[in-house]
């Protein structure tokens, strides 16, 4: 018979052993959170980080519906933008004088403007999943976008609304003047928010929600109504982008019509895909990829959503359960055993990977160049091209198409033998959504 | 009379050629269940295929080259793309084509630029057809209509009275069984994606011209098809008609109509400076743009398989 734990000496080492798995993830985002800011001080990438952080919010609060709930949503701006809106006058009131509201808990009103709308065109589009679900949120993302040119009055026309966030006495100091402020403002309610969403996956609306996602006539079955399962959530996946919205707005000091776009809640769709929907923690990855690739690499090229959109194609072709997946995935021991086992392959597998990589990118540098027409000499990773000779596209076609093969012939003897590659596995959310 | 005349041709014009479009989005959607987001890209690729070959050599060129290369494509598309997607389910393959119609727009531009291009309407069909009450109606407006219910027509008769077209309208319904009679299904399915695409690309050749060609086309017409195939019932032929043509024609008598509430209330001789800056003041023309989306959730609210849905999506 085993001893009973309690009788045990070592009893409270024994509950910490329990308790210490669950909160360490958290410290250590707590601590990256709080880290992040004295590790890339400049003034550019402190507002990165700003808006990394408001779109990690964004993302959680979206795989809530895609993640968790099976729902594919094209809307979720919507509701951020919304909330985003509301947080904007709420402060340009405040800044008037005409209410009394600190910035700290102006993203809460974000949060219920947010869950005000989502109670409001959710009971529309919740009716149904799968695909038509993604065509009517769709739709309502429209119908926001053409309100949002026809009333100046709330949505500030062209222009949109701007304020200045600095309203009142400063409290202990902080007026949310200086964007460290800000920026730990907006990582104070990311973490709280996480806490409040993981919590949320693991109440039993949380379940009933997966459950409802993978069998909605079962989950009819034992009693559960799914479009109201589905309603909830929808509920409080959009109280939380408005809450991410709120900090959105608070951050830039304008919000426009762009914020409730449809374009807007593709960059989230796109974002958190590439992240992954399969584990709570992908949307975290792809925000800050997404916001990292797009502040930046729209510096270095003009065809930066381009690399965004093929790069999404290829995950969803190759590894529907995005990076994170990719990650979980690469740290199995099977596969770990596999990888130190056939190093060259895996070697191979890289070097090929990196020259297909590097020809493609310098492809499409090349036609950007060349449509752009200012010069037809191209400078890339400090070589030079010239885009006007016929043989530059040929050379750089042969490079993709040799790496192109070993890659593929690499990639097959790798997984020789093996009973499931790993894109088979992965993508476990995605092959149950919208049927 | 010469203006409601005129609008419901205009209207008609507009509603076939949306037909065109959500013709080929509700056929790829009740066949493979998916739904084709890059529908839209491939109407833009036509009118910029056709804009391309009719600089060179000629519309006519055009006219039929243009819908054919796009087919093509589409048929690549499924057969490299979409059908190693279907694995993973619908969800995926939406996700795909989101991806996809990404992409389109950004090769578009590098291909073409991010201007509009002087894609014009040919010399023979520019002018009026008839003049009616002072007013010409072009002859290129009678040749959309012309276009479009030709094909209509043979869209009808192919899936009617054609062998191939039993095929997929049998496959439409029993894909399994009508694997298991020896037809080769994906095939059906390539078919019919490349059909599709090809409608499009149709549409983008005769719109193309009509309206204007440039990078935010597909944008600009991909919602609306979408709202045509829902508010039409997903999968019906005669639904994304009848849809295409009720909002072909409240888009254009809607942007027509500078009226709004507050108009009717100064009539009606109630006077009130108040309300003057409120959301009464909003006429029905600028509403235009979102009368279809409001159309897509009264439908939703009222009638939630779609005008002529058998099913419930």
């Amino acid at each position: 018979m085993k001893p009973e734990p309690a009788q045990r000496p070592d009893a409270i080492p024994a509950r910490l052993r329990t308790i210490l798995p669950r909160a360490l993830p958290w410290a250590v985002f707590a601590l990256g959170l709080i880290v992040a800011p004295l590790i890339f001080s400049g003034g550019a990438s402190l507002s990165i980080l700003s808006q990394i952080g408001t779109m990690m919010l964004l993302g959680l609060s979206f795989n809530m519906l895609l993640g968790q709930g099976g729902m594919l949503s094209f809307g979720h701006a919507v509701y951020s933008g919304l909330g985003a809106y509301f947080a904007a006058h709420a402060i340009r009131l405040a800044g008037a004088g005409t209410i009394s509201i600190p910035i700290s808990l102006v993203p809460i009103l974000g949060g219920l403007a947010g869950m005000l709308f989502g109670v409001l065109f959710g009971y529309v589009t919740t009716k149904k999943s799968g695909t038509t679900f993604a065509m009517i949120t769709l739709g309502i993302s429209e119908l926001v976008s053409a309100c949002a040119l026809m009333m100046p009055e709330f949505f500030g026309g062209e222009g949109g609304v701007s304020f200045n966030r600095v309203v009142g006495r400063p409290l202990y100091g902080i007026s949310f003047g200086p964007q460290i402020q800000v920026y730990y403002l907006i990582a104070v309610w990311l973490f709280i928010c996480t806490l409040a969403i993981y919590a949320f996956s693991l109440t039993p609306l949380g379940r009933m929600i997966n459950a409802v996602r993978d069998n909605p006539e079962r989950a009819e079955f034992i009693g559960y109504d799914p479009q109201h399962v589905r309603y909830l959530t929808f509920i409080l996946s959009s109280f939380f982008a408005g809450v991410a919205g709120a900090l959105g707005a608070i951050n830039f000091e304008i919000v426009s019509a762009e914020n409730v776009s449809t374009g807007r809640s593709g960059a989230i769709l796109l974002f958190t895909f590439i992240g992954g929907v399969d584990y709570f923690f992908g949307p975290l990855i792809g925000a800050a990829l997404g916001v990292f690739f797009t502040e930046l690499l729209s510096n270095y090229t003009p065809a930066w959503q381009l690399y965004l959109g093929i790069f999404f194609v290829l995950m969803v072709l190759y590894a529907p359960g995005g990076l994170s997946g990719l990650l979980v995935e690469a740290v199995r021991p099977k596969v770990l055993r596999r990888s130190i086992l056939r190093w060259p392959l895996l070697l191979a597998i890289c070097v090929s990977g990196l020259l297909v990589v590097f020809g493609a990118i310098l492809a499409i540098e090349m036609l950007f160049q060349r449509s752009l027409g200012s010069d037809s000499e191209l400078k890339l990773f400090g070589i030079s091209v010239d885009t006007s000779l016929r043989m530059s596209y040929v050379v750089v076609g042969l490079l993709v198409f040799v790496s192109g093969i070993s890659l593929r012939w690499a990639w097959v003897a790798f997984w020789d033998g093996a009973d499931k590659p790993q894109t088979e596995i992965a993508g476990v959310t995605i092959r149950r959504t919208g049927t | 009379m010469e203006f409601i005349l005129f609008t419901l041709l205009n209207g008609l014009s507009y509603g076939l050629l949306l037909f065109m479009l959500s013709s080929g989005l509700t056929l790829i959607f009740s066949m493979m269940g998916v739904l084709n987001f890059a529908h839209a890209s491939f109407y833009m690729l036509g009118a910029y295929f056709a804009y391309s070959i009719s600089v060179n050599l000629s519309f006519w060129v055009a006219f039929l080259a243009a819908p054919a290369i796009v087919a093509g494509l589409g048929a690549a598309v499924e057969r490299y793309g979409l059908r190693h997607v279907h694995k993973y389910g619908h969800a995926a393959e939406l996700l795909f084509t989101f991806g996809l119609s990404y992409i389109v727009v950004e090769l578009v531009q590098v291909t073409w630029g991010r201007a509009t291009v002087q894609y014009s309407i040919p010399a023979e069909l520019d002018g009026p057809l008839f003049t009616l009450y002072g007013t010409s109606f072009p002859i290129y407006r009678g040749f959309m209509m012309l276009v479009a219910s030709l094909m209509m027509l043979s869209i009808y008769l192919a899936l009617t009275r054609t062998r191939v077209g039993l095929v997929v309208q049998a496959a439409l319904t029993h894909p399994s069984m009508v694997e298991a009679l020896g037809h080769n299904v994906p095939r059906v399915f390539t078919l019919v994606f490349a059909g599709g695409c090809g409608l499009a690309a149709l549409a983008g050749v005769i719109g193309g011209d009509a309206f204007v060609t440039e990078p935010g086309m597909a944008a600009t017409v991909g919602s609306i098809i979408f709202v045509v195939v829902v508010v039409g019932g997903l999968g019906s032929l005669a639904g994304a008609l009848i849809a295409s043509l009720l909002i072909g024609m409240v888009q254009t008598f809607a942007v027509s109509l500078d009226y709004s509430v507050l108009t009717l209330l100064t009539a009606l001789g109630i006077q009130e400076t108040a309300l003057r800056g409120s959301v009464l003041r909003i006429t029905v023309a600028q509403m235009a743009p979102m009368l279809p989306y409001m159309l897509l959730v009264l439908v939703l609210i009222l009638r939630p398989k779609g005008l002529m849905g058998t099913r419930e999506g």
